[in-house]
């Protein structure tokens, strides 16, 4: 990493990108094939997400008549910050392009404009449904920002740096840690955070129809065609980038730290693993629960918070 | 002569309001209002009606065709100034001193001074394109904004407008603009004959096609002078409660996906589609059409008791499951309360009035089978105390099937004229909904001259605004889903 670009660098970026845009798709298709198994369905096929991409590509572009430019480009903004956060993030290798800039601060920004773009789209149509999700969704956001960075700040407290590479390589020096209260508590703020910004139960319902109780779905109901893929994939990539730091930064192993083809394809296959365990967890999460009142969400974010705290806090006794 | 449990009288208007008083103060509840044209003259029949025992009281007011207006009875019930103006709409019979006279059947489009059930109205006449807008009461204030909804809705639902004016997510006022299925019900029923008519009452709300129609084979038989005989009427009663079962256990689960618990719902559809097809091994039709007609109860093949016991056992499953979820329990307690008090004030019937704690069940009150049906009421009047209400009429209703099905002597019953025909008739039935009354009246040649039907939904659509108020936003699907009221049987 001396001023010239590792060719696996290059490969571990690019691979880290495909890797999200198809399998984060796929691993929606497995939460729902899991919520349908539950209710004694047999469910669509879990690349259904992926043929649902497809057909929306290939439809007519349409704007609501009173909308604006933002209702153009925030798909772009949603798609670009987030792609931008998938490379830069050590999801498959520790050494992508651009990792030493993979600082926490860096990646939570870079969801936030992806947010803000989104709840702007909703806003841009004058529409009350878009409006009413917008609200909801930086109510929500506001809420589970700070515990999503005071929780990624415990995790550096252990490993003395804010660079999400370093903490994965620190984490691999002392598997210790792993099972260490502050990472736990952590684990649990993080777990909470993921949930709320992914826009699953029991925080909002991404399948529902009852267009009151939509906080997400309500901010995107003006959207079709390309642009509403575009959106689409946005925020399911969001989800595998979230599903993918989650994992990495609790149970790195498996992960390339070194330039190595075997390294790589290791790194891969355990991201894969990974996250498709979460998935499957949080699916879990779903079918036994409910939905919660809008007005206890803040109890339950404030509850992730508090973890947070707790797990800096502990992180800095037990240093 | 008039069937004996019912009472009509023909009296000087300005009677009205000293004798509709007397009946309200005595506890009698206005059960239907119905005008009626006839030609020389316009007629209002004001039904009362008192239970157990069972007592029907008409108040029958004869109108001059040029200047038809009657005393309005607002001040003495709520449900009455909401029949006067759906007399107004269609009659054009004028309540004097009215104090809330909007529109409310009439649609919008309608022209002016037209009046679809009077006998020059005629075909429908083509819609008027400049049509007054529709005047919502605006919520003022500062951060108070509206949130239109419908009458389009995402899911699989009647057409409903509601206006919310909202602050934050907290609603201040919720309007429903309903009447967007208007099919002119009432004025198909005029002139066929009254076996025709089975098949038009199965529709007026789909998913009350028993009660309806049952409420209006009663009606009839009683202007025709049948009595049906005791094995028609244990069939009647035993499809009644068939059609209770499979209502009830759709909107529990159906309450439970409204709070995102799915597999809750999955399991309850599971049981309602067991009870579809008894009911379609029952009657041939899996929403109970076929079975009653005029003067008959037919049915193929009875529930087994084994079948009861299996279904009995998945419901007990499906609410343990709902129960035991602290989300849905805390989602449901507290939501959208409507007090005991505002409930009787507006009038609410069935299982919304008895989740506020208003012991009224038709079964009792008019019962026309000889098993009587036990009494449950809630006090909690919000969505968990409708929810326990449909559990609870669930289990007995089942118990009822059991019975009926174990005390079954034929699959068929038929009736036996007295004699007199009389002309008119008032059929009573509590569906799975609540109270479901028809009245008819037959012409000098048998057929129907005049139908007049009133969903209990009519009754309860103004109770689930009171109820919103204090309420969220997001709570407004599951709200409503806990009133589950018709929109069809509303608009006729």
């Amino acid at each position: 990493m001396t001023g010239t670009i590792s060719i696996y660098a290059v490969v571990a970026t690019l691979l880290q990108v495909v890797m999200v845009a198809l399998g984060a798709p796929l691993l929606v298709g497995i939460m729902a094939k899991v919520k349908a198994r539950a209710e004694g369905r047999v469910g669509a096929p879990i690349n259904q997400p992926l043929r649902d991409l497809r057909k929306l590509l290939t439809k007519e572009r349409l704007h609501a008549r009173h909308a604006s430019v933002v209702l153009v480009i925030a798909p772009m903004l949603i798609m670009a910050s987030t792609v931008v956060a998938v490379a830069i993030s050590p999801l498959v290798s520790t050494h992508p392009l651009l990792g030493s800039s993979a600082d926490i601060l860096v990646i939570v920004y870079l969801l936030l404009t992806g947010s803000a773009a989104a709840a702007l789209a909703g806003l841009d149509p004058g529409t009350a449904f878009g409006g009413m999700g917008s609200s909801r969704a930086m109510t929500i956001g506001a809420l589970a920002e700070p515990a999503f960075l005071v929780a990624v700040i415990a995790l550096s407290i252990q490993s003395g740096s804010s660079n999400l590479p370093s903490i994965m390589v620190s984490t691999l020096a002392h598997p210790q840690w792993v099972l260490g209260p502050s990472r736990l508590l952590a684990l649990g703020a993080l777990l909470i955070v993921v949930i709320a910004e992914t826009g699953r139960i029991p925080v909002d319902n991404p399948s529902t129809h009852l267009e009151l109780t939509m906080i997400h779905e309500a901010m995107i109901l003006e959207y079709a065609g390309p642009e509403l893929a575009l959106v689409t994939l946005g925020e399911t990539m969001r989800l595998g980038l979230l599903f993918s730091l989650l994992a990495n930064l609790f149970l790195p192993w498996g992960i390339a730290t070194h330039s190595s083809t075997l390294s790589l394809v290791a790194g891969v296959v355990s991201l894969a693993l990974k996250t498709v365990l979460i998935a499957l967890g949080v699916a879990l999460i779903e079918v036994r629960s409910a939905k919660l009142r809008l007005f206890r969400l803040p109890e339950l974010l404030a509850g992730g918070f508090v973890l947070s705290v707790l797990a800096v806090v502990t992180g800095l006794v037990t240093r | 002569m008039i069937a004996s449990n019912r009472h009509s009288e023909i009296i000087a208007a300005g009677e009205l309001h000293e004798r509709a008083s007397v009946h309200f103060a005595l506890g009698h509840r206005l059960a239907l209002v119905a005008g009626h044209d006839d030609g020389h003259s316009l007629r209002a029949v004001y039904l009362f009606t008192d239970g157990a025992p069972d007592a029907r009281h008409e108040l029958i007011v004869v109108l001059d065709r040029e200047n038809p207006t009657v005393s309005t009875l607002s001040d003495l019930s709520f449900s009455a100034s909401r029949f006067e103006r759906e007399m107004r709409d269609n009659f054009g019979i004028e309540p004097i001193d009215h104090p809330f006279l909007r529109p409310l059947v009439r649609h919008q489009h309608w022209p002016e001074q037209w009046y679809p059930l009077r006998q020059e109205a005629g075909p429908m006449p083509a819609h008027v394109s400049e049509a007054p807008h529709y005047p919502f009461i605006e919520v003022g204030g500062s951060g108070v904004y509206e949130i239109p909804v419908g009458p389009v809705h995402a899911g699989m639902i009647e057409p409903g407008h509601f206006r919310f004016s909202v602050v934050g997510e907290t609603i201040l006022k919720m309007t429903a603009r309903l009447w967007y299925v208007h099919r002119g019900v009432e004025r198909m029923f005029q002139g066929i004959g009254p076996d025709e008519g089975v098949a038009i009452a199965q529709r007026i709300s789909g998913d009350s096609a028993l009660a309806h129609s049952l409420a209006y084979c009663m009606a009839v038989e009683e202007a025709q002078g049948l009595e049906v005989s005791d094995d028609a009427r244990q069939l009647r009663a035993l499809l009644l409660e068939m059609e209770r079962l499979y209502n009830h256990v759709g909107d529990l689960g159906a309450l439970c996906n409204d709070v995102s618990f799915a597999v809750a719902n999955a399991r309850a559809l599971v049981v309602r589609e067991r009870l579809l097809r008894l009911n379609e091994g029952l009657t041939g039709h899996r929403l109970l059409r076929g079975a009653v007609g005029v003067g008959y109860t037919r049915v193929q093949v009875l529930p087994t008791q084994k079948d009861l016991t299996e279904i009995g056992e998945a419901f007990e499953d499906v609410v343990s499951l709902a129960l035991s979820n602290t989300v849905v329990v805390d989602r449901f307690e507290g939501t959208a309360y409507l007090s005991a008090a505002d409930a009787a004030a507006i009038g609410t019937v069935g299982v919304v009035g008895r989740a506020s704690g208003l012991d009224f069940d038709a079964r009792r009150a008019h019962p026309f089978a000889a098993d009587g049906v036990q009494s449950v009421v809630q006090d909690g009047g919000d969505v968990m105390a409708r929810f326990t209400q449909r559990v609870q009429e669930f289990r007995i209703s089942l118990d009822v099937v059991r019975a009926l099905v174990e005390g079954a002597r034929s699959l068929e019953g038929g009736s036996s004229s007295t004699g007199e025909s009389i002309g008119s008739g008032v059929g009573i039935v509590e569906g799975w909904r609540g109270v479901v009354v028809h009245r008819v009246e037959l012409d000098s040649s048998g057929r129907i001259s005049r139908a007049r039907t009133v969903d209990p939904s009519f009754f309860n659509w103004p109770a689930l605004a009171i109820a919103l108020n204090d309420t969220i936003v997001p709570d407004f699907p599951l709200a409503n889903k806990s009133f589950n009221l018709s929109y069809a049987g509303n608009d006729l």
